[in-house]
């Protein structure tokens, strides 16, 4: 693609869009041992993590399709096609804000995207302009000892920590996209923090979306020692706009003893893209890891947060949100595996299918015969917009032994006419009314996001509901 | 002074014929009474001013200030004036009170104009002690795990924030106590004046003791069979329907 010619691909329907870039660094199509290699020189990383890619890359080749359970529409992903490590490097993208399409700016007026972050997301800027404030963060949190930052640089200037944890928590063969993430990652965010320090602010994964390529193999490793607190916030609600159609992060959270992790994502991806993530957070005794997860768009989302809870006392929770608009697939849940005594989890999942959305909750929570005192409690809630959204739930639940205890909750609801007749009658509109009932459906959860995310997850949902009706 | 007319209104719903005919004029500063057996159609009428889908006029008009209406949207009828207090309110999960209503006037001022949240709240208050309501409702989703007294004195406090030119009360009374009814009673009264129509559907002459009717309209089969002051309600209330029924009876309306 020329310079001249750069070219905007736009949804007008949705406002997602597209907009294509030159690269600096470029692995061509296709994953195979050279591609690693080219990754490994690009990025010069050490010797032991060329292997484990090469290694990941073997078991990747290996394992089959999970479509004997998921969707078969994962057979549409073509590998061979895929680019599998893009970067700017220092180049500036030739777009000027002038040239983006004026439905799009008003996509993120309408959303309340700060006008920094609107440039970036439009692909007008490669940095991120709170690159600055980054570095406030940074510093302030390096006073405490906290180290944050991308993984590609932590795995080189913190190795002994890095690899003590790194892949611990998700094995490389855990899946075949974990698997393949392992080969192929670049992008995402390492944190550790010290024995006792109590992170006060959530940090944000600012530095994430600049030169490389939006972590479309992310890889994010979070550890908090002893006693240790700290909120993670990735994402915004924002359509993005992407160059790849496959998204394969791995999230791995470590809790020790009395640590508290919480980890908050909102994901609004473009209607091609498949989000196949997987993320596992391991809690020790008396530590807590907690996921609050919203996704949006795609058109494939597979990802159940997980929690391993391996020391006495220790808790897992997920929260999710999940809106499945017109043609598309959220597929998502939560995994809770208790592994000692007095261990307690909890997963409240809400999802709405707009159109011909289809949300499906996967569950797993297990609670070996040995152990006692654990306890799960599992709510799934679907809302079905229209006569042609599905809702499936798979909740697998295996609790053995006599002092456990497990309690689920399924619904499925649907807005009926008579609540938005009613509504109407108060002289709002069919579509207010109808986001209205949505943010209803979901708000005791919007409430446990940070305040800015809530907001703009109300405006989404509006936005979404605009289209859904008439 | 303002007028809702129905004409003349025939309304079925699939192939039954519901309302068969019915004419009546509200103006602005008169309360009207709908009296009628179970299943004449009162609600039917409430909901086909209000614009429900389900049903479809296949005759008649119904005219707000001589203007058509059977075209608009029910948030377009609602906007311009109508406020309906129904009969079997629904509920909102996870919708406060105090959001619900903050949009349902937000709806209502020009695009680009801001509901200013103090003197919002000021008057969901006022309006909120009239009807002596505890302020915690407010906080609480719309008609969820209500009783049927708190939904009746829901709908009566939007009414009050909406402050509509026609308002339609579908059995407003029933599930009432007696203390709640003369406390609805005051609301709906306070809201009376020359700007504001009422058309107060009920079962009960009790209810016309603190509502009082300007007209009582007796409704059977889905037309107006008799017409008068409140006295024939007390009629009613001595003789039933029977003598209404009666195929001459019939006749009145026809
Ligand atoms: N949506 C509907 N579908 C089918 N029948 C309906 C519908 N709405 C009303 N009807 C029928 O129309 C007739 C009139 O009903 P409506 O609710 O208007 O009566 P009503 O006078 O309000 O009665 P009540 O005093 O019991 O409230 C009834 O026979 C009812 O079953
Ligand atoms: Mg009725």
């Amino acid at each position: 693609m020329s310079d001249t010619q750069t070219q905007l691909d736009i949804d007008r329907e949705k406002g997602n869009f597209r907009y294509d870039v030159d690269y600096e660094f470029d692995a061509g199509t296709g994953l195979n041992e050279k591609t690693i290699d080219y990754i490994c020189d690009v990025k010069g990383e050490p010797d032991w993590i060329r292997q484990f890619r090469k290694d990941a890359l073997k078991k990747f080749l290996e394992k089959p399709m999970p479509t004997h359970w998921a969707s078969h529409d994962l057979e549409n992903i073509i590998f061979d096609k895929i680019r599998y490590y893009l970067s700017q490097g220092g180049q500036k993208p030739k777009k000027t804000w002038d040239e983006v399409p004026e439905d799009v700016k008003r996509t993120f007026e309408r959303l309340g995207i700060p006008e920094q972050e609107r440039k970036f997301l439009a692909g007008v800027e490669a940095q991120f302009d709170s690159e600055a404030a980054y570095s406030n963060i940074k510093e302030a949190v390096g006073k405490q000892g906290v180290i944050f930052m991308g993984s590609t640089d932590a795995l080189k200037e913190h190795p002994e920590i890095f690899r003590k944890w790194f892949g611990k928590v998700i094995p490389t063969g855990d899946n075949k996209f974990s698997a393949l993430n392992s080969a192929a990652f670049s992008g995402g965010s390492f944190i550790y923090v010290p024995p006792g320090v109590k992170v006060s602010h959530p940090l944000q994964a600012y530095f994430r979306i600049n030169a490389e390529n939006f972590g479309q193999f992310e890889r994010t490793l979070i550890i908090a020692d002893e006693g240790a607190e700290v909120t993670y916030m990735e994402g915004c609600t924002a359509p993005k706009f992407d160059t790849a159609t496959l998204h394969s992060a791995v999230v791995e959270l470590v809790a020790l003893k009395g640590a508290k992790i919480q980890y908050i994502t909102v994901q609004n991806w473009s209607n091609n893209v498949f989000n196949l993530v997987t993320k596992r957070g391991l809690a020790m005794e008396d530590a807590e890891v907690k996921w609050i997860d919203c996704n949006i768009g795609s058109r494939l989302t597979m990802k159940y947060p997980g929690v391993v809870m391996k020391g006495r006392r220790a808790r897992g929770e997920v929260i999710s949100i999940a809106l499945a608009g017109d043609g598309q697939h959220q597929d998502t849940g939560a995994k809770m595996v208790h592994a000692a005594d007095e261990t307690t989890s909890n997963i409240v999942s809400k999802s709405i299918s707009v159109g011909t959305g289809r949300a499906t909750y996967r569950g797993l929570v297990k609670i070996p015969r040995h152990l006692k005192g654990c306890k799960n409690n599992t709510e799934c809630d679907a809302l079905l917009i229209n006569t042609s959204s599905r809702t499936d739930t798979y909740p697998a639940i295996s609790v053995r032994g006599t002092g456990n205890a497990c309690q689920h909750e399924a619904s499925v609801s649907q807005v009926s006419s008579e609540q938005i007749f009613y509504m109407q009658q108060r002289g709002l509109t069919e579509a207010q009314a109808m986001s209205l009932s949505v943010n209803g459906f979901v708000n005791d959860l919007v409430r446990q996001f940070p305040m800015e995310y809530s907001v703009e997850l109300k405006r989404l949902i509006d936005l979404e509901m605009e289209g859904s009706v008439g | 002074m303002k007028h809702l007319k129905i004409d003349n209104l025939h309304v079925s719903i699939g192939d039954r014929e519901i309302l068969r005919g019915l004419s009546l004029d509200l103006p602005t500063g008169q309360v009207h009474a709908i009296m009628g057996p179970n299943g004449s159609g009162k609600s039917t009428l409430a909901k086909v001013i209000a614009g429900h889908p389900d049903y479809t006029v296949t005759s008649g008009d119904i005219l707000f200030d001589g203007e058509s209406i059977l075209e608009m949207e029910p948030d377009a009828r609602a906007r311009k004036g109508i406020f309906l207090a129904f009969q079997y309110p629904s509920e909102i999960p996870g919708v406060t009170i105090a959001n619900f209503l903050r949009a349902a006037l937000q709806a209502r001022l020009p695009e680009g104009e801001e509901l200013e949240a103090t003197e919002y709240y000021a008057k969901l208050y006022e309006k909120m002690d009239l009807l002596e309501m505890p302020r915690t409702f407010t906080s609480r989703a719309v008609n969820e795990g209500f009783s049927g007294g708190e939904k009746k004195r829901c709908e009566i406090l939007q009414m009050a924030m909406l402050q509509p030119t026609f308002a339609l009360l579908d059995e407003t009374d029933s599930g009432l106590d007696i203390d709640a009814l003369k406390i609805v009673s005051h609301g709906v009264n306070s809201l009376r004046g020359p700007e504001t129509g009422m058309l107060v559907i009920t079962h009960y002459q009790r209810l016309l003791n603190y509502i009082v009717p300007d007209f009582v309209h007796v409704m059977v089969n889905g037309r107006i069979v008799e017409s008068g002051t409140k006295e024939l309600a007390l009629k009613l209330e001595a003789e039933g329907y029977d003598w209404a029924t009666e195929p001459e009876a019939e006749a009145v309306g026809a």
